[in-house]
């Protein structure tokens, strides 16, 4: 089958470093270098490579190349795959812009992948203000006690699993909610608010499901701040902002850089808050490739779907760590 | 003196705030499933009562959705863990421009997000397994293909984990084995593991939560069976039912149990390694006191 044409390109790559890397053994010749096998036993050592090599090649590399192939192809009923109408085609690239059965701009797609996306930026830069006072206060100012129970706060909602944190948000914004009881009782309103009509909800719940994920990076990237560097700052008479401007923000900047990108990547990829928390006339992204794939039954268009939103995801990042001037590598830790 | 009153009665506020939000929506979910209303409903509270619970425990979707999650998680740590290991040893000592790829590789699956994994897996394994009817069979399952996409990235959390651990290593430990006599695998059995328990510990513990948890893979991935999570999206789309808070509440009640028992193990270690140091500079002090002795003598 055509389709298997990509284990080529795994394969070529690390052909390519292998020869690279005997090229260099030769040039330099050191007795002292022992090879993998012979550093670690050849059984351990083949059991090492081997499991490596399935993991990133059958669990990573292979099936998003492979998705990224089935992208190209038409939607097909089962035994016609392989056959003449099997073809290479763009055609569900283009169904993103143009709806195949109108003829049409294909608008509401559209607008529901740039809503994805802003609505992202929006969590991510209102996460980055809930969180980094927190994060400051414990890493700068806490006793180590306090800091450690603080923690311990943190971790424990993080385990109740996201479906069920959506669920106690759902019922704390519903119109019979709590929040709507308070306030139809304090006569703010007399008829309840529409938080989860008008996607207040879905902000909140994004908010709330990440808030951890952007905590700790910064925490991390603060902690090792030496104390004495803010003391110096504030001896020569700056003032509390300049000092978060200057000296605190500047140093933070690759657990800041970690944390919004994790933010961001996790609230685009999400599924569960948009589902039970997002309007009735809400499309998110992911939710419409959901469709594709458990409702229209349409995998090559859901892949293309998954891949533009991927390819999306990875240029954004990729120009915010370049517009911040960090590098990727000191993202991931 | 007063401004510095009020910042910290400011920061105090903030935090207070913070973890409002964070507890605040759970512990209102929490007073739902002792509620009689059908509706869950926190106040007015108008009897307290079990039923929630009994209802849960012979809900047969939930059940059957928490053994598989539990067949699930126990397959991941399985199978991500030791790819984890074997993945930091391997990043340690491969061909140093290789490195840079490798590391990619490794870690993207952190950052792509969960729908793709799952979508890349189930397509991609749906043409490998079809290949003959017998792997057809045997592996195209909800509960196989499910363990297959969550290990591409818990693995990778595993791979962080264990490398943090490793790059504390002391090479004169291996060095010191080596000289002695040990053969490459007695240091790793014999050495590098004992060393690397702990990591490996807690990469099992994060490994089985993260499964247990996880959704956007899971929904995917499980074809026509059923997780815990996946019965309770359903049941969460269809209607809201006090129930589900039954559920929650168990679940905020075993990580309590586990916060607490963490906690105390910190606290007692940490009293161990005191009194260790307290009697290691002990010693030392003797060990001067007999030298001091040693030295008059002669």
């Amino acid at each position: 089958m055509s389709r298997f044409f990509i284990f080529l390109i795994p394969v070529v790559v690390i052909a390519v470093f292998w020869v690279m890397s005997r090229y260099e053994a030769k040039g330099r010749h050191d007795p002292t270098r022992k090879s993998f096998l012979e550093r670690n036993g050849t059984v351990l050592g083949i059991v090492f490579i081997g499991l490596v090599a399935f993991w990133t090649l059958f669990l990573v590399a292979l099936p998003y190349l492979y998705m990224v192939q089935e992208s190209f192809h038409p939607k097909l009923p089962p035994l016609k795959r392989g056959g003449p109408d099997d073809f290479l085609t763009l055609e569900q690239y283009r169904s993103f812009f143009v709806e195949p059965s109108s003829g049409d701009w294909n608008t509401n797609h559209m607008s529901a992948f740039v809503f994805s996306i802003l609505a992202s930026v929006g969590v991510t830069a209102l996460n980055f203000a809930i969180c980094y006072p927190l994060a400051y206060y414990m890493a700068q100012a806490g006793t180590a006690q306090k800091v450690r129970l603080l923690m311990l706060g943190l971790i424990v909602p993080y385990w109740v699993n996201e479906i069920l944190r959506a669920f106690s948000l759902r019922l704390l914004l519903a119109s019979k909610g709590l929040i709507n009881q308070a306030i139809m009782a304090l006569g703010i309103s007399d008829t309840p608010i529409d938080f989860l009509g008008t996607d207040t909800g879905l902000y909140v719940g994004l908010s709330y499901a990440y808030l951890l994920v952007m905590i700790f990076p910064l925490y991390n990237a603060i902690e090792s701040l030496d104390k004495n560097q803010i003391e110096a700052a504030r001896d020569l008479g700056a003032p509390w902002w300049r000092i978060h401007k200057e000296v605190v923000m500047p140093y933070a900047k690759p657990g800041i850089a970690s944390g919004c990108t994790m933010v961001f990547m996790l609230s685009a990829g999400s599924l569960a808050a948009p589902l039970f928390l997002g309007g009735p006339n809400t499309l998110w992204f992911t939710a419409i490739v959901y469709d594709f794939f458990f409702q229209a039954f349409n995998w090559p268009r859901g892949a293309a779907y998954a891949f533009i939103l991927l390819a999306a995801c990875i240029f954004f990042v990729m120009a915010m760590l370049r517009l911040f001037k960090v590098s990727l590598g000191e993202t991931i830790r | 003196m007063s401004s510095k009153f009020v910042m910290k009665g400011m920061i105090g506020f903030y935090v207070f705030l913070f973890f409002a939000y964070l507890f605040g929506p759970l512990l209102v979910m929490s007073i739902t499933a002792f509620n009689t209303p059908n509706y869950p409903q926190a106040y007015p509270f108008e009897a307290f009562t079990f039923d929630w619970f009994v209802k849960l425990w012979n809900h047969r979707a939930m059940m059957e959705g928490l053994h598989n999650s539990i067949i699930i998680g126990v397959g991941v740590v399985a199978v991500s863990v030791p790819i984890g290991l074997a993945a930091s040893i391997v990043m340690n000592q491969i061909y140093h421009r290789a490195r840079g790829l490798y590391y990619l590789v490794t870690v993207s699956p952190v950052l792509t997000p969960g729908v793709i994994i799952g979508i890349s897996t189930v397509i991609f394994w749906k043409d490998m397994m079809g290949l003959t009817d017998v792997t057809k069979g045997l592996f195209y399952k909800g509960i196989v293909l499910t363990i297959l996409g969550q290990s591409s990235f818990i693995a990778a959390y595993c791979l962080l984990i264990i490398m943090a651990r490793l790059q504390r290593f002391d090479r004169a430990q291996e060095e010191a084995a080596l000289d002695l006599g040990a053969s490459y695998p007695q240091v790793f059995w014999h050495i590098l593991l004992p060393f690397l328990k702990p990591a490996l510990i807690s990469a099992a513990v994060i490994a089985f939560l993260s499964s247990f948890e996880n959704y956007n893979t899971t929904t995917f991935a499980i074809l026509a069976d059923k997780t815990l999570v996946t019965v309770l999206a359903g049941e969460v789309r269809q209607g809201t039912t006090p129930a589900l808070s039954a559920l929650a509440v168990i679940i905020i009640g075993f990580t309590l149990v586990g916060a607490i028992i963490y906690e105390i193990m910190r606290r007692r270690e940490e009293r161990v390694a005191a009194d260790r140091a307290r009697a290691a500079r002990e010693a030392e002090r003797q060990d001067l006191g007999a030298g001091a002795l040693a030295v008059q003598a002669a």
